[in-house]
């Protein structure tokens, strides 16, 4: 038996499929992952992630932690409850783990990162905040339930109290605001608006069962996954990793080089790697004909060479197989993936590959 | 504990064989097998008049999980694959022992369905797999 959510006996009741993920027993599906695919980019869906990691980091240094501590700049947070999404490298500059950070204000941000890598993020965090004043508090009592789709935020009102309510009126996105017991973030992991909600353990059935009346059906870690390759988001141990930095993931948005004097881990790294040019790049594939990517499908670029995908699936908004694939750098607008022993051709295209519901693809495609 | 009619034979690589009366037999992906592969997307049914032998790969089922290849359970023709799974490949998985089926064969050896389970052994080794 691995560990469990809050939420575990919900999921069995309302049929989940149950799978083990980074030792957590966590719905997979609950009868059909397309449909459920389909809930969240046509209505509202509800996600279990109480098993990621919430991290609290208190204290007058804070700013000045997170801005040694992340590639890119909490100071560019100007507004208190703003979130910014970030790589937190290692002196190498390759990935230790992506996160989103929430200015709460000046002596209190939270963080949430993955929880496959929670060990090794608590050790590196600890062990590089010595000689700064903060405070790392991990906060394993506190649950959380994502709610995305486009209905989302309206049923998410229709069942909180209405001075919750109230303040969600008023949210921007990619802000978090507290209201009442819950912590409410306008951010999410799918191309679609909703909130990602932080609450306490013994609130979270409740919040679920009201949601579920309001007609919030239950996705899977399945959906989950094939929403955010649509939305174009990158996953940590798939799309880049300790050895795969920023630069060859996709993720140089997320790096922020200036102040040029902000000395942030493995900014000499990636500098050094950006004036040499990186050899390799994330693109989005889409599969001209009938098939399914999968992860590790060898790419085959004439006459340029060769690479990999890292995250290959179905998109049930699109009709067609997706991916993530590292690609050499020189790599043009065609290519080949080794499918089961078979070349077959592949475009490749900007991301995300769908948002708010609607495909972002060519109308050549 | 999935559906396994009683009628059928069955293979251990999880396929159905309907045996008929014109010497061909109806091969498809029991109810189990479509559970475990998940929501279909793909299925490419083999070419009509191809020859194949028994436990030969001859046609793929992709779920949005992974790819499967479904093995002949017996040696003989293709005499007819079912075409609406192009564009339905869902029926695999809404009626696998139905609608759902993946191919007609006609035998070359009628020994070949001796080889096969039966609904009680299938069951068992349903089960044996699952432990």
């Amino acid at each position: 038996m691995g560990n469990r959510t809050p939420l575990y006996n919900m999921h069995i009741e309302m049929g989940a499929k149950i799978v083990d993920f980074a030792g957590w027993d966590m719905p997979i599906n609950y009868g059909s992952q397309i449909e459920e695919h389909h809930q969240v980019r046509e209505d509202a869906g509800m996600f279990d992630v109480s098993h990621m990691t919430v991290v609290d980091l208190n204290g007058p240094g804070v700013v000045d932690f997170l801005r040694k501590l992340l590639a890119n700049d909490v100071a560019r947070l100007k507004q208190e409850g703003k979130a910014i999404y970030s790589c937190m490298l290692n002196n190498e500059g390759g990935v230790i783990d992506d996160l989103i950070v929430y200015y709460m204000n000046s002596k209190w941000f939270r963080m949430v990162v993955n929880s496959s890598t929670r060990e090794k993020d608590l050790d590196w965090i600890k062990k590089q905040v010595v000689d700064f004043d903060v405070q790392i508090s991990e906060r394993p009592e506190l649950a959380m339930i994502a709610v995305q789709g486009p209905n989302a935020i309206a049923k998410v009102k229709q069942v909180m109290d209405a001075s919750v309510a109230a303040l969600l009126d008023s949210l921007g996105v990619f802000f978090a605001v507290e209201a009442g017991d819950y912590f409410v973030g306008r951010t999410g992991y799918t191309g679609e608006d909703g909130y990602e909600i932080i609450l306490p353990e013994a609130s979270a059935e409740k919040l679920w069962n009201d949601l579920s009346e309001v007609g919030v059906e239950p996705i899977g870690l399945g959906a989950r996954d094939t929403l955010r390759l649509e939305a174009g988001m990158n996953l940590y141990g798939a799309d880049m990793d300790e050895e795969i930095g920023p630069l060859e993931a996709g993720l140089s948005w997320t790096v922020a080089w200036e102040p040029a004097d902000r000395d942030f881990i493995g900014r000499k790294s990636l500098e050094d790697l950006r004036e040499k040019k990186p050899a390799r790049k994330l693109v989005g594939l889409v599969l001209e004909g009938k098939g399914v990517f999968r992860n590790h499908q060898k790419i085959v670029v004439a006459g340029v060479g060769e690479g990999e995908i890292t995250s290959g699936s179905f998109s049930p908004t699109l009709d067609k197989a997706i991916a993530f694939a590292r690609v050499p750098a020189d790599t043009g607008s065609e290519c080949s993936v080794d499918m089961r022993g078979r070349l077959l051709p592949a475009r490749v295209v900007k991301v995300p590959f769908v948002r708010n519901g609607k495909s972002c693809l060519p109308e050549d495609v | 504990m999935s559906e396994i009619p009683g009628e059928l034979k069955y293979s251990k690589s999880h396929e159905w064989v309907q045996i008929e009366d014109d010497g061909t037999v109806l091969v498809g992906i029991t109810e189990h097998a479509q559970d475990l592969l998940g929501d279909m997307v793909y299925v490419e049914v083999p070419e009509v008049d191809s020859e194949i032998e028994v436990e030969e790969a001859c046609a793929v089922v992709e779920s949005v999980k992974a790819a499967s290849d479904i093995y002949s359970p017996v040696s003989g023709t293709i005499t007819a694959s079912n075409e609406a799974l192009t564009d339905s490949p869902e029926l695999v998985n809404s009626d696998p022992f139905g609608e759902g089926w993946i191919m007609r064969i006609k035998l070359a050896d009628r020994a070949d369905l001796d080889q096969l389970m039966d609904a009680t052994a299938y069951a068992e080794h349903v089960e044996s797999e699952d432990h």
